[in-house]
């Protein structure tokens, strides 16, 4: 409005107020006009980076150097490349199983916080702590957690008479590989947990009152009503949840330096060590444009299977 | 190691004859060897990026030398610092944009990098290194592109072996051995009587790095050869890598997953009896409060890291230099500052103020007292004459920086070291991997 304000106070001519006035009128161009803030910011601070990262994975760009196009060249390069078929297992590793294991915790969670418990407020508050400490810090916490030589846990089972030597947790590879997804499981459970619980409130008591009457067990009951009612809530939960463990950098960046023996190492961790350190950046970002693929099937994934009417109501495709 | 031709330029006459045949700014204010200075830009003011101090001393020294420069020429210096890892991409990025800070106090081989985006800095060189006693081996391979000076070596955080003289003794040495053959012995005895060594093999990017080159090359294996061909699947590789496969079998446990930091922790705690560190630990222990740290202090000793079957030291350590880059307003400013801080009056309290914590490049400074005041810090004095450098012995350069960010040689050590691979295929597969940067 104050822009038509403006635009009618300034304009001399007749023709131009009309031109004006009609525009101020014309619901397509105030549209137009009303989105492209919008729009700036996404094609400013999302598009153009997106953009520039594919084009970058195209090019033998190094710091300080200008690349130029080489096509798929750092492609492929990467397909001969070990450590780099080496992040995408442990990616596709360290997401499915956090992924899993997140959910099923965090969907036990929620189901316990529905129940009438005292200090509910508070419990739940509580049971976001994981999730509003900034990853680095619960990151730094757990590097000491399992440090070969000072580790709490190790330190309280030896004393327990438990076990007679330190746990090592991050000089294995597959007890590191365990030991970065129970970081990330701990870390992520709580999102996970308080949207499925927002989900659970929207489901009408009456449908379990029916149900009771119609004498289902409480597992019946989870299966038909709870379950069903959740799905287009767990899809988008776990939509973002697998694309914040696939993309998981810092957990990693500070326990492991994707070490040892590249076991923990990620695509995006790879990537930020070839681009920044190493210098590579046409082949760091070839590796960061690797992962669109598998974030769009993981998107898509939730999106047209997850959402479907039929497994909605319970029933097989 | 003996010093390069730049030792004969000592007379004046030399240095005005090598500052000449350099196409350089503010030449015309280079005078005789003694008094070299460059007049800072009318209304200069300057931004120095540099890295976060690890020793206390060391930034209140470098702050006060500022200061000290600023009352000198009226130019103001802000200085900022990072954590020692953030300043590589910063750096990075500066050069990539063309603006940020005007000189950048970098690591390893970043000004190979980029080094048409650099001021050069030849006069400057060689005037400290005519004054100074000249620049070692490995400064000059750091520092210098095609003849010119690209950057201005500040030195090397160097690295020795760190170790509790009392549990040294009872192993049955008197200091800790430099042989190859007696190390190992050492640290099976060490293990024995439950002061193992600890080693860092996860990517560590300065504590993994340093001691598995060295060792590497200490058996005469090497990534590339004078020419950058990939030599790195040879014996003399297998070799080594057999040798710390047994080394690793004394150390304590989880040393795969140790970063820079958790040998410090370990050996403070009194958990290890050896490792492989800059003089930090020691630095921690005297002047902490703790009565406890002080008794660790006083048993605690150093000694070069060991001398391979090729005889000679072949050292690798965190190596430190300022760059001035091109896209600074005052060029003139930011020579005249690195001169002033390089300068004896300066540099020599700095590095006193820092104990030792940062080798010096230039062999003049090696009769600073901080060496000999303490006689647990010389061995920390020849750091840099002693070491070769990253990419041994091919080019500085991208090749170079890429392998080593991607822990080619410490995964290779690890992947040996576990059993995971046999030292012979960990060996092929790292060449494997170094080929891929050091292709065409």
């Amino acid at each position: 409005m104050a822009l038509q304000t403006a635009t009618q106070g300034t304009g001399a001519q007749g023709d131009s107020v009309g031109l004006a006035a009609r525009l101020g009128q014309n619901r397509t161009f105030l549209g137009v006009l009303f989105m492209l803030p919008a729009a700036m910011v996404l094609i400013l601070l999302l598009a153009y980076p997106l953009g520039l990262g594919v084009w970058l994975g195209l090019t033998d760009t190094r710091i300080g150097r200008a690349g130029i196009f080489i096509g798929l060249e750092n492609y492929e390069f990467l397909f001969d490349d070990s450590v780099f078929w080496l992040s995408v297992f442990n990616t596709f590793l360290y997401t499915v199983v956090a992924s899993i294991v997140k959910f099923g915790l965090g969907l036990w969670l929620a189901l316990l916080l529905n129940n009438h418990l005292p200090f509910k407020a508070f419990l739940r508050a509580i049971v976001l702590l994981p999730w509003i400490v900034p990853t680095v810090l619960s990151a730094i916490a757990f590097w000491w957690i399992y440090d070969s030589q000072f580790s709490i846990i190790s330190w309280t089972l030896i004393q327990l008479g438990v076990i007679d030597h330190y746990i090592n947790f991050l000089g294995d590879p597959d007890m590191a590989r365990a030991s970065v997804i129970a970081a990330n499981v701990w870390r992520g459970i709580p999102f996970v947990a308080i949207t499925l619980l927002a989900g659970l409130q929207t489901i009408p008591q009456s449908l379990y009152e029916a149900a009771v009457i119609d004498g289902a067990s409480p597992w019946q009951r989870f299966r038909f009503i709870t379950f069903p009612m959740l799905t287009p809530i767990i899809a988008v939960v776990m939509t973002f949840s697998v694309l914040f463990t696939f993309t998981d950098f810092q957990l990693i960046y500070v326990l492991t330096r994707g070490g040892p023996l590249n076991a923990t190492h990620l695509m995006a961790t790879l990537s930020f060590q070839r681009a920044i350190p190493g210098g590579q950046l046409g082949e760091g970002a070839a590796i960061a444009v690797a992962m669109i693929p598998f974030l769009l099937a993981a998107i898509m994934f939730s999106y047209f299977g997850l959402q479907r009417r039929r497994w909605q109501q319970g029933g097989g495709d | 190691m003996g010093f390069t031709r730049r030792d004969l330029l000592k007379s004046g006459a030399a240095v005005t004859a090598g500052l000449a045949g350099s196409r350089l700014i503010g030449m015309g204010s280079a005078q005789a060897q003694n008094t070299l200075s460059f007049k800072p830009e009318e209304g200069a003011e300057l931004r120095v990026l540099r890295w976060r101090r690890f020793v206390e001393g060391d930034e209140r020294l470098w702050m006060e030398n500022t200061k000290k420069f600023t009352e000198m020429t009226g130019v103001p210096v802000r200085v900022d610092s990072e954590s020692w890892e953030d300043v590589r991409p910063k750096a990075a990025v500066a050069a990539n944009v063309g603006s940020g800070p005007d000189i950048i106090v970098g690591w390893f081989d970043d000004p190979h990098q980029y080094p048409d985006k650099l001021v050069p800095v030849t006069d400057l060189a060689e005037y400290l290194g005519g004054k100074y006693g000249g620049w070692y081996d490995a400064a000059q391979r750091y520092g210098m592109r095609g003849g010119e000076w690209i950057g201005l070596p500040l030195g090397a955080s160097g690295a020795c072996m760190v170790y509790r003289q009392s549990w040294v003794q009872e192993a049955g040495y008197e200091t800790f051995p430099t042989d190859y053959q007696e190390v190992l012995d050492c640290a099976k005895k060490l293990k024995a009587n439950g002061h193992p060594m600890g080693l860092a093999l996860g990517n560590a990017v300065g504590d993994g790095n340093g001691w598995t080159h060295t060792i590497l090359w200490g058996f005469g294996g090497k990534m590339v050869d004078e020419d950058n061909n990939v030599v790195l699947n040879s014996q003399e590789t297998v070799n080594a890598l057999e040798y710390v496969k047994e080394l690793y079998e004394n150390f304590i446990p989880g040393t795969l997953s140790w970063l820079d930091p958790n040998n410090n922790k370990a050996f403070l705690a009194g958990d290890v009896g050896a490792t492989i560190n800059g003089i930090s630990v020691y630095y921690a222990a005297g002047h902490s409060d703790d009565p406890a740290m002080k008794e660790i202090a006083k048993d605690i000793n150093h000694v070069n890291m060991p001398i391979g079957p090729v005889g000679h030291p072949t050292e690798l350590h965190l190596f430190t230099q300022a760059m001035v880059f091109g896209y600074t307003k005052y060029p003139n400013a930011a020579k005249e500052y690195l001169r002033f801080m390089w300068e004896k009056e300066q540099y020599e309290p700095w590095q006193q103020a820092a104990q030792g914590y940062i080798s010096h490049p230039l062999d003049a400074y090696a009769s600073n007292p901080v060496w000999t005041d303490d006689p647990k810090n010389t061995p920390y004095r020849d750091c840099v004459k002693n070491m070769l450098w990253n990419g041994y012995s091919g080019d500085l350069g991208y090749a170079s920086a890429a392998a080593m960010a991607d822990y080619i040689v410490v995964n290779m050590f690890a992947e040996a070291a576990s059993g995971d691979r046999t030292p012979k295929e960990a060996a092929e597969r790292a060449a494997k991997r170094a080929e891929r940067y050091y292709r065409v």
